[in-house]
């Protein structure tokens, strides 16, 4: 009877997901139409956007592209920053202090709310840049991606540390008795071992990076146009929402849900790839 | 064990009980407001002034002027705030019929960041250029030639606007619509706008806090930020000729002329002499019959109350505290006079 009544209980709470989740789309959907029905596809390809009410103009490539900039930048950045920990805490120095420490203060990077990364982007980095001769002013895509790499860094360290922790020792020690090199190991053995897992932590960082609101919309000068090089400021699809939110109606509202569907689509399209790519690398 | 809980059970039913008898005779009433954040600071004093004396918590979120008629649409709030009032049609498109009340006056000051120059005195046409991004350098000859008394550096404009929606946007590009055809072709006048050039920030605080912390920055701001924050602010030339400082005075000149019973009406660009030149009322919005949504009679009469109480002397001292200006004689009429055409159920009320 117990037994049932779990199995009933689990298929519930598994619908109630789906059903939230399927509530969300729908929602976001039907936010959207008014705008679908006005511009159709173009909408995601056009770069004027327009909020005067004598002459609304709605465009979705700005913000797409400043999104994709940002994020694909924190995690080029990233990935030097976070691997050479991985491979501290998960097999250089595995079980020491030293590793226990590196990734519980890792984890509290974690913690900090992304306000507060905003923050100090904008009283510490961006003077810093204006310094460096950088940029003019601080804002830009580069700064706001630079907060988005440490912002990153412990969701790609702390999951590849663990896939890397989890290569069973047997054939490492194989390859140490055939008398490779450590590089060797982590070339040959350790990277085809946890590679899959580890490519999984950098999806996940990169859909962190996507979403960020915050901090980005504090640093990246809010301008809704598509950024030219790398120290121009642009917008974001998640900063666009949170200034613009509050007081659009009509037209504007819709553009903004629109907006927001696309970037919900985006997420899922870039973890969908995601697992294609972990199970070809792991087939 | 059995016995303690039991005891400790009825304990917490009785004091329940009784608190729900005193709550009915003594619940405080709070009333709540949203909307813009250029008379935030005025509008914080007073309220915090209006509960010391009359124990009644004002609660006002500063959304911007766009937020806060959208809250009062969905009838979130007791009343919104707004510098931009509402045109016929938007109006129309509330559920019910809304009144405007001014509140005070203030003045959108042209807030700059160059080092170790005295003041800056500006046309409208340099105005007008610099934020259309046609002027691009502060040491352009278009800006020296009429500040030939200081030494400017060879240092790029940033301009920074606001990225959300604002009546502070909106009263600002009315007077550059009003003095610049270039301006109102290509940019026009609204809450928001598709800026040519510059940078933008999320309410007052964020341009003001960006032009404080930005080298060779320029933006607009209501005037007690850039006083606040001791940024300094452009002298400007008005309609007839003179240069005005934002002053008690020079905000107050444009609304000694005519303006119409409803107030809905824009003082910039005035043509008095000694007028500044982007001066503006504020006003709060709210319904006009407050009977609606099951709303209770208390809460409708608290909240012309407090309006009531904004409009006296007490509050309207406190408007130079902050560097605004009070209203004046016939705005104060015209606003008392709409608050008595609030109506509960289609009684005036007290």
């Amino acid at each position: 009877m117990k037994d049932r009544a779990l199995k009933i209980g689990l298929l519930v709470s598994g619908t109630i997901v789906l059903l939230i989740m399927g509530g969300i789309v729908f929602t976001l959907m039907s936010g959207a139409l008014p705008t679908i029905k006005e511009y159709g596809l173009s909408f995601i390809f056009s770069s004027e956007w327009n909020p005067n009410p004598d002459r609304e103009q709605y465009g979705a490539l700005p913000f797409i592209m400043g999104t994709l900039m940002t994020s694909f930048l924190a995690l080029l950045l990233c990935i030097p920053l976070s691997f050479p920990i991985a491979l501290f805490t998960g097999e250089y120095f595995k079980g020491t202090k030293a590793a226990s420490f590196i990734s519980t203060m890792v984890d509290l990077l974690a913690g900090i709310p992304s306000i507060v990364y905003g923050l100090w982007g904008f009283y510490t980095l961006r003077p810093l840049m204006v310094e460096l001769g950088l940029s003019q002013q601080g804002f830009g895509v580069f700064t706001s991606a630079l907060v988005l790499t440490i912002m990153i860094i412990p969701y790609a360290t702390s999951l590849s540390s663990e896939f890397i922790r989890m290569v069973p020792n047997d054939i490492k020690e194989a390859a140490f008795a055939m008398g490779a090199t450590r590089f060797e190991v982590i070339k040959k053995v350790i990277f085809p071992a946890a590679g899959s897992g580890i490519f999984a932590s950098y999806i996940l960082a990169l859909g962190r990076a996507l979403g960020e609101t915050m901090a980005v919309t504090m640093l990246i000068g809010n301008v809704n146009a598509i950024p030219m090089g790398l120290f121009d400021s642009g917008n974001t699809m998640a900063s666009v929402i949170a200034n613009q939110f509050g007081e659009a109606d009509g037209l504007k509202l819709s553009s903004l849900i629109t907006i927001g569907l696309l970037l919900f689509l985006l997420t899922a399209i870039v973890n969908s790839l995601g697992r294609l790519i972990i199970k070809k690398l792991s087939a | 064990m059995k016995k303690i809980f039991i005891i400790i059970a009825l304990t917490v039913a009785l004091l329940s009980c009784g608190n729900s008898t005193q709550k009915n005779s003594t619940q405080k009433i709070g009333l709540t407001g949203a909307g813009a954040t250029f008379p935030l600071p005025f509008y914080n004093l007073a309220f915090k002034t209006y509960n010391k004396s009359h124990g009644t918590l004002v609660t006002y979120g500063g959304i911007g002027s766009g937020g806060g008629i959208r809250s009062l649409k969905d009838k979130i709030v007791d009343f919104g705030a707004s510098d931009a009032y509402l045109s016929d049609k938007k109006m129309g498109q509330m559920p019910f019929p809304i009144v405007h009340v001014p509140t005070c006056m203030g003045a959108v000051v042209v807030a700059y960041n160059i080092e170790g120059i005295g003041e800056l005195h500006l046309t409208p046409e340099v105005l007008s250029d610099i934020f259309l991004g046609n002027i691009t350098k502060w040491n352009d000859n278009k800006i020296a030639d009429i500040n030939t008394n200081i030494k400017l550096p060879e240092l790029p404009i940033t301009v920074v606007y606001r990225s959300d929606g604002s009546g502070t946007t909106y009263v600002f590009s009315d007077y550059l619509s009003k003095i610049s055809n270039d301006w109102k072709e290509k940019v026009g006048c609204a809450k928001s706008l598709r800026w040519p050039t510059g940078i933008a920030a999320k309410g007052n605080p964020g341009v003001a806090g960006t032009i404080a912390q930005t080298k060779g920055a320029i933006g607009y701001i209501g005037s007690e930020y850039a006083f606040s924050l001791n940024i300094p602010v452009a002298v400007l030339q008005n309609k007839s000729g003179n240069y005005i400082k934002p002053s008690l005075e020079s905000i107050s000149a444009p609304a000694s002329a005519a303006i119409p019973a409803d107030t809905r009406v824009m003082l910039t660009n005035s043509p008095a002499k000694d007028a500044y030149p982007i001066a503006c009322f504020t006003w709060i919005v709210l319904y006009k019959e407050q009977a609606y949504d099951g709303r209770k009679i208390e809460q409708a009469e608290a909240t012309i109350k407090l309006l009531k109480w904004m409009l006296e002397d007490t509050a309207q001292n406190l408007t130079k505290k902050v560097h605004y200006a009070p209203l004046p004689v016939a705005a104060k009429e015209n606003a008392k006079a709409i608050l008595q055409t609030i109506t509960f159920e289609g009684k005036a009320l007290k």
